[in-house]
């Protein structure tokens, strides 16, 4: 367990080089592998909803929507939706990240159940592929919502089929959470008390909250929409006295929560970006902690405020509306928690850093747009607009999407053994920020206008707007290709980082990179608070820029 | 003791991280369960408050003697479950074997008993979709009665041939003597599962067979 950055070569045995072979990878029950068997799939799944974006984006470049057909555009942003949310969103940065990190953050050889790991890999893409072969058959065209009675009695497209899928990938979720409960409950390493985990862990514990407790209502919600579909149940068809507003009410009680699934992890990542690049312990940390489980437990009462306008009696409306502005209390602990632990820090602008600062800024706009449609008066005039869409792109992609960049660059080291090159990574994480704001701050504009969502065609007025949103659409879409490339070039050609480039102070840190397959040669034995900077001289302070990597020997091996 | 034990895993540090994490993980997955079937439960309330009379109604065409003659089956499944437990806990394996075959009996004679009860709603008509005849005003409602019948009582039968299989499973390995008096987490674990669609079924059975016993 040296610390010495020259102790290693990447020809130690690690957890990339321990064996080889497709069969070592498939078979795996490796954390550290299966972090790296999602980040393929999930990647791919990214790159097919962009593709959908990319067409919607193109549609709208002229008021008529000379490229696709009103049918067609409908399938688009249902398909858009339902495979960024389902297969890219909610696994990203818990299945990637989460696997990778919660084991050695908390000083563990492997998750409590490795095995069922690896099972919840083969159903989520069990369930990417069932979706898969709805769009290749002709798609669905319900929104990401599949609403009834729409999606159980009238759509004549591959519903089934699609809610199939997404009823398979929620059974990964449900198990990724209960997996990583287990493990943080009871395989901490010794003197790891609750209150010297890293925030990370804190997301992760919060998040896996959501999911254990969200995903099975959402499961069985789907399923009796495609049973009614199939077998002609009713619990939905208001023919039979059923009740298709019941839909909405339990597919919210987890797709509100599930935009926390989304976003705790990227504050956890944040957490960790913001303490280490600003050399300072977190300000607050009980208050960052509690604000996490705080996020998890106000999210599941606040669903209504999806159904403003959907017939809910105004009383409830009036206690869900409330509800919802208690969700801006422990966000806004956050916020001002971080940004007091920037202040009179060592600030540098490595790049996982200015993702962690994108983050701050970007979850801010999204979290006061929300606000706005929390107010039932403001809601009504902006209900299904464009408005909605640029609120909750700034919380997922501006927020979700930017933690989990960020999280990849931080640990990157850490995954690969080698580091990215910083400056193409800096200018990268900018034209992202530049692309992400071009692309939907004109959003704002178009719904507070009165633009409505989900048209395939828009009044002339509406096209300057419309031109420079599909133009930022493109600078992003470079933001996000470029560390693709430069990721996969430095696997082979990056500088060796050493254990710990940045340096940090999590557990994570304390072995080799890449890890030894069971991550520590002995257990270690904690005894220090977490992000403790000042008392840590054998960090060296200020934090060496991430150029380091070239000073150090060129690979002993 | 518990270190090196053939039944312990490698991220473990010893048999009783091991067992914790273990049942840690049931609990949860028990949880969810809970708001699996939740979903239904929920539906199940708003319908049956909505359509008081209907549901009533249609209540009676279930066979309350079979639901009865069920519930007392799924009742001694668990009680031998609970025996077998105990045996594994004190390390007879010969009463834990005959008393895992005595489950998998009972929980099969709830399987079929459910058959039969499905194959007379067949007959009568009481199945959701063009099928569907039920003589009464409220005929609608109470094809949305029948929705609920099935699928809440239809998950449940599937979370009992899970079951059923797990138990399997178990006597298979109890037979290979896979369990001591030190390990015999599994044997615990898979007695949770089953009190749990045990106890499902005590819900179900009253909210479905006997809305309307007073009559």
């Amino acid at each position: 367990m040296s610390t010495s950055p020259t102790a290693h070569t990447l020809r130690h045995e690690n957890y990339l080089n321990v064996s080889y072979g497709v069969k070592s990878w498939l078979l795996t029950t490796d954390h550290k592998r299966i972090a790296l068997l999602y980040l393929v799939s999930i990647t791919l799944c990214f790159f097919l909803g962009g593709v959908f974006a990319v067409l919607i984006r193109l549609n709208l470049l002229t008021p008529q929507g000379n490229l696709v057909s009103a049918e067609t555009y409908n399938k688009l942003f249902t398909m858009h939706g339902v495979v960024m949310i389902f297969f890219f969103l909610i696994p990203s940065i818990p299945t990637v990240l989460g696997n990778f990190l919660v084991p050695m953050m908390i000083g563990a050889r492997d998750l409590a159940f490795p095995r069922l790991n690896l099972a919840t890999w083969y159903i989520f893409n069990l369930g990417a592929l069932f979706t898969l072969y709805a769009i290749v058959t002709g798609g669905v065209d319900t929104g990401w919502t599949f609403y009834t009675p729409y999606s159980s009695l009238y759509s004549n497209t591959h519903v089934v089929t699609t809610i199939v899928g997404i009823f398979i990938a929620g059974f990964s979720s449900i198990l990724t959470g209960l997996n990583f409960i287990a493990t943080i409950h009871t395989m901490r390493a010794p003197g790891l008390t609750w209150f010297r985990l890293p925030l990370f862990i804190w997301a992760h514990y919060a998040t896996s909250l959501i999911m254990v407790l969200g995903t099975p209502v959402v499961a069985i919600t789907l399923a009796l929409v495609a049973l009614e579909r199939v077998f002609h149940l009713g619990i939905f068809n208001p023919a039979l006295g059923g009740d298709p507003l019941l839909f909405q009410h339990l597919f919210w009680f987890y797709s509100h929560p599930a935009v926390y699934i989304m976003v705790l992890p990227a504050m956890g990542v944040t957490t960790e970006l913001i303490t280490t690049f600003a050399r300072k312990k977190l300000f607050g940390y009980h208050f960052v902690a509690a604000a996490s489980l705080g996020i998890a437990v106000i999210g599941f009462l606040v669903w209504g405020h999806h159904m403003y306008v959907a017939g809910q009696s105004p009383y409830a409306a009036m206690i869900f509306s409330i509800l919802s502005y208690l969700v801006a209390i422990p966000s806004g602990i956050k916020v001002f928690n971080w940004t007091a632990t920037l202040y009179k820090g060592s600030v540098s602008w490595a790049t996982p850093m200015l993702y962690g600062l994108g983050f701050i800024g970007l979850f801010v706009m999204g979290g006061l747009t929300g606000l706005f449609l929390a107010a039932m008066g403001m809601d009504v005039h902006v209900h299904d607009t464009y408005f909605v869409v640029a609120h909750f792109h700034y919380i997922m992609v501006g927020g979700a999407v930017m933690g989990y960049l960020g999280g990849i660059h931080y640990w990157w080291p850490k995954i690969s053994g080698r580091l990215y090159p910083e400056a193409l990574a800096r200018f990268s994480a900018i034209v992202l920020f530049v692309g992400f704001n071009l692309t939907f701050f004109p959003q704002f504009i178009l719904g507070y206008l009165g633009m409505p969502r989900r048209y395939h065609a828009y009044p002339p007025e509406f096209q300057v707007l419309n031109v420079l949103s599909t133009a930022g659409a493109s600078i992003l879409a470079v933001g996000y290709v470029l560390p693709m490339c430069y990721l996969v070039w430095s696997m082979r050609y990056g500088p060796i980082a050493g254990p710990n480039p940045w340096p940090a102070t999590g557990l994570e840190w304390q072995t080799p990179s890449p890890p030894p397959p069971h991550n520590f040669d002995v257990t270690p034995v904690v005894s220090w608070e977490p992000y403790d900077f000042a008392n840590r001289p054998d960090l060296k302070y200020p934090a060496p820029v991430p150029e380091l990597g070239h000073l150090q020997p060129e690979a002993q091996d | 003791m518990s270190e090196g034990h053939s039944a312990l895993a490698e991220q473990f540090r010893d048999l009783e991280q091991q067992r914790e994490a273990s049942s840690l993980g049931m609990w949860v997955f028990l949880v969810t369960e809970i708001m699996f079937f939740g979903g239904l439960f929920l539906a199940y309330t708003v319908a049956r408050t909505t359509h008081p009379a209907a549901f009533a109604q249609a209540s009676r065409h279930l066979d309350v003697t079979l639901g009865s003659a069920n519930t007392a089956v799924l009742i001694v499944s668990s009680l031998t479950m609970a025996l077998a437990v105990h045996a594994s806990q004190v390390g007879r394996r010969r009463a834990l074997i005959a008393f895992l075959i005595l489950t998998i009996a009972l929980g099969c004679t709830f399987l079929g008993i459910k058959a039969i009860e499905y194959a007379d709603k067949f007959h009568h008509h009481l199945v959701p979709g063009s099928g569907f005849s039920f003589s009464g005003p409220e005929a609608r409602p109470a094809e949305l009665f029948f929705s609920l019948y099935f699928a809440m009582t239809g998950l449940h039968a599937l979370h009992m041939v899970i079951g059923v299989g797990v138990v399997v499973v178990l006597l298979l390995r109890a037979r290979r003597c896979r369990y001591t008096v030190q390990y015999h987490t599994p044997v615990e674990l898979s007695g949770l599962y089953w009190h749990f669609v045990d106890i499902i079924w005590i819900f179900l059975f009253p909210l479905l067979y006997l809305i309307d016993i007073h009559h």
